[in-house]
């Protein structure tokens, strides 16, 4: 069975909500960044299946693909900032404790 | 278009991916999802390779399995408490619905309803230096973009320290 665009656009939907179950369904926001990560990379592979059968002679899919990238890296490199520093205020990561923003 | 050996790496490669990151989110000590998630960004980019993307490749493997994963990992020591939190909301039922509406959803739409137009052609390969070309293009480049993209990493950086900085 020949594999063609199809198949990619599939596992980039499966891991897409694969990822989403888990920023949704998880409590510790560092499983949720992992989580984001998994989104981001499904993202990714949709952009580069693009890229590969739709317009191969161009780059255009994989140039995005880059900038996705970056932002993923200052994603993280945020994300992870804030949790070291409420786990330094509260001793904890858990998502249905930090609360104070509510009400 | 697609040679049968890597027809074969893509469903070992799609599956194992997938299975990782289900066990990402499935399982509940955090720091086996964190080397789980290192086997997922590989299978990733083993999927790139398959799409003849082989400069994505490296730099899958270098950001994502080297750097991302690495800040996840210190993250995870730097919280770990003796008593695990990696368990479910109380929203993990409506999100598994969330979740499979969606992936009935996006494949419904992206293969059932779009007919997308193949092209027949071969992709470029190798891409390194085709990509640079594409990037610094002088007249449909992306120049701007990749120079914002810089401001945006270092703006992140600064960011990162200023908020896990003593007061």
């Amino acid at each position: 069975m020949s594999v063609g665009l199809n198949h990619f656009l599939v596992l980039s939907a499966v891991l897409f909500s694969i990822g989403m179950y888990g920023v949704l369904a998880k409590r510790n926001v560092v499983v949720i960044l992992m989580c984001v990560e998994i989104m981001l990379n499904a993202v990714i592979i949709a952009l580069v299946a693009f890229s590969r059968f739709v317009t191969p002679t161009l780059l255009t899919g994989q140039v995005f693909a880059i900038f996705v990238i970056t932002i993923a890296a200052a994603e993280a490199a945020v994300g992870l900032a804030l949790l070291i520093s409420i786990y330094r205020n509260r001793e904890n990561v858990d998502v249905e404790e930090i609360d104070l923003l509510k009400m | 278009m697609i040679t049968d050996g890597a027809a074969f790496a893509f469903w070992v490669l799609a599956v194992g991916t997938c299975l990782a990151a289900l066990s990402v989110v499935l399982l509940r000590n955090i720091f086996h999802a964190a080397l789980l998630l290192v086997l997922t960004f590989t299978g990733v980019a083993g999927i790139y390779i398959v799409l003849s993307a082989d400069f994505l490749a490296g730099v899958q493997l270098l950001i994502y399995a080297g750097a991302i994963s690495i800040l996840i990992i210190f993250a995870v020591m730097l919280t770990r408490r003796p008593v695990m939190t990696g368990g479910f909301s109380r929203f993990s039922i409506s999100a598994a619905i969330v979740a499979v509406t969606l992936v009935i959803a996006l494949i419904w739409v992206t293969v059932g309803l779009t007919d997308w137009s193949i092209s027949s052609e071969s992709p470029i390969q190798p891409t390194t230096a085709p990509l640079a070309n594409a990037l610094f293009d002088r007249t449909n480049g992306w120049v701007l973009p990749f120079e914002v993209a810089s401001i945006v990493l270092l703006a992140a950086m600064i960011g990162a320290i200023a908020i896990v900085k003593d007061k």
